[in-house]
């Protein structure tokens, strides 16, 4: 018999109510059940950082956590980061004009880490940029676009772009 | 892949979570941060009957001072730990391992307590509550009990707390103004597990070592004291003299685990140049000259 509970998570400002195994982890949740499928989903053990996603405003890797441990809580994934459907976050805008991706899997991942980050640090140094993201594996060995678009997100943000 | 089934029970109280413990004995997993758990659950190299979750329990959460002694409640996450003014004054060495504990998303949810209570080999926490020479506070639903950390310590992922007791409160001695601390490590990529690490704490003056404790890291079992290497430190002046004493006596203390990350000789190496580079930033940190 699996052991199953009804949650209701909010996520992006949505409110999702499902029953669930309490073995799902959170990302599968938010990828499954509420098919938002832009949070990505690499090692399932913490170590790649592709399944970051804002909890209560803090990061948190979704694969380490269950579903029902959200249940009443508020999460924002990559879907929930752009302002409308017209335009993006100065984040997003960022990557785009640096080449911050290739492939795209570690991109949303990327994107919520350097959100908490950069509202922690609004104006950081590289080095600081890198140990921000060293918790973030990007296959496609792309770092260089990622850094320079977090440092060039840093001044748009601070200059009200 | 994916976790295995379980029941999941979300303790609501602190004797809730006693009791369940006392009830499924070694069938229950203490679900905290999980930063630990979660991945063994989901590549099934743990499969727990019942995860018992204490996020909820509040009481447990919370950092304050008692005279000299700083309160940490074991379910407090690190990321308040790390951001934690308490912390900063009165456990410096803490405030400075706290950064090489993962990756924030990890520090956001990952507790001082889990950390400790896991007793991964090559994790920072319990190497520094042995350092600061903490009190671990177990309790069970017969009642509380004191571990000092020397004692806590038992082995790959073996403490002396019994399956039915939860860790409850970590109490460290504050450090005392005129001694130093000095914490580092050295990994593949920031914030990974340590391939190895030393802590220092104790007292130098000038260039005399006075009284210093060395703890070791990610290369045994458990974090030790090098009872050596402290041997031949404490009453010398800092100098190549000495290092090169210490460096030899840790040979005796140590005896280094082969991993991924290296082999014995490899690690005995690192452990031996993070000493003299602690305490040289000791020294240079208490104002003498290395």
């Amino acid at each position: 018999m699996s052991d199953r509970r009804t949650i209701s998570v909010t996520i992006n400002g949505e409110t999702f109510e499902r029953e669930v195994e309490t073995r799902l982890t959170l990302s599968d949740f938010i990828r499954h059940e509420c098919l938002l499928t832009g949070t990505h989903v690499g090692c399932e053990h913490g170590v790649c950082g592709a399944c970051t996603i804002l909890l209560n405003g803090q990061t948190a890797r979704s694969c380490l956590m269950l579903a029902v441990q959200a249940d009443g809580q508020e999460i924002r994934t990559v879907e929930g980061i752009a302002p409308n459907d017209q335009e993006l976050h100065p984040l997003q805008q960022a990557f785009q004009d640096n080449h911050g991706l290739q492939c795209g899997y570690c991109t949303p991942g990327m994107l919520t880490t350097l959100l908490e980050f950069l509202e922690e640090n609004p104006d950081p140094t590289e080095r600081e940029v890198r140990e921000a993201i060293s918790g973030n594996l990007c296959r496609c060995t792309g770092y260089q676009g990622i850094v320079a678009a977090a440092l060039d997100a840093a001044k748009r943000l601070q200059a009200g772009a | 892949m994916k976790a295995p089934k379980f029941s999941y029970i979300r303790a609501d109280s602190l004797d809730h979570a006693l009791e369940l413990l006392d009830k499924h004995g070694e069938d229950a997993r203490i679900l905290a941060g999980g930063q630990s758990l979660m991945p063994t659950l989901n590549m099934r190299l743990s499969q727990p009957e019942v995860l018992v979750d204490i996020n909820r329990l509040n009481d447990l959460k919370g950092i304050s001072l008692d005279g000299d002694t700083v309160v940490i409640g074991a379910l407090t996450r690190h990321i308040d730990v790390m951001n934690s003014d308490i912390v900063a004054e009165h456990l410096p060495l803490i405030a400075e391992a706290m950064p090489h504990v993962a990756h924030v998303a990890i520090r956001n949810r990952g507790t001082i307590g889990g950390s400790i209570a896991l007793s991964d080999p090559a994790a920072e926490m319990p190497a520094c509550a042995l350092a600061l020479g903490a009190t671990l506070i177990v309790q069970s639903s017969s009642g509380k009990r004191e571990i000092p950390a020397e004692e806590f310590f038992h082995g790959l992922y073996e403490t002396a707390r019994a399956e039915n007791e939860l860790l409850v409160e970590i109490r460290y001695p504050s450090q005392k103004k005129d001694n130093v601390s000095v914490f580092m490590e050295l990994a593949r990529r920031h914030g990974d597990y340590a391939i190895a690490g030393v802590c220092a704490y104790g007292k130098v003056s000038g260039n005399m070592v006075e009284d210093m404790r060395l703890v070791y890291f990610a290369s045994e079992d458990r974090p030790i004291i090098g009872e050596n290497a402290v041997a031949a430190l404490n009453g010398k002046a800092w100098c190549d003299e000495t290092k090169d004493a210490v460096t030899s006596a840790l040979e005796n203390d140590l005896d280094p685990m082969a991993n991924l990350h290296g082999s014995a000789t490899m690690k005995m190496h690192l452990q031996k140049v993070l000493t003299g580079r602690v305490m040289d930033t000791a020294v240079t940190r208490a104002g003498g000259a290395s």
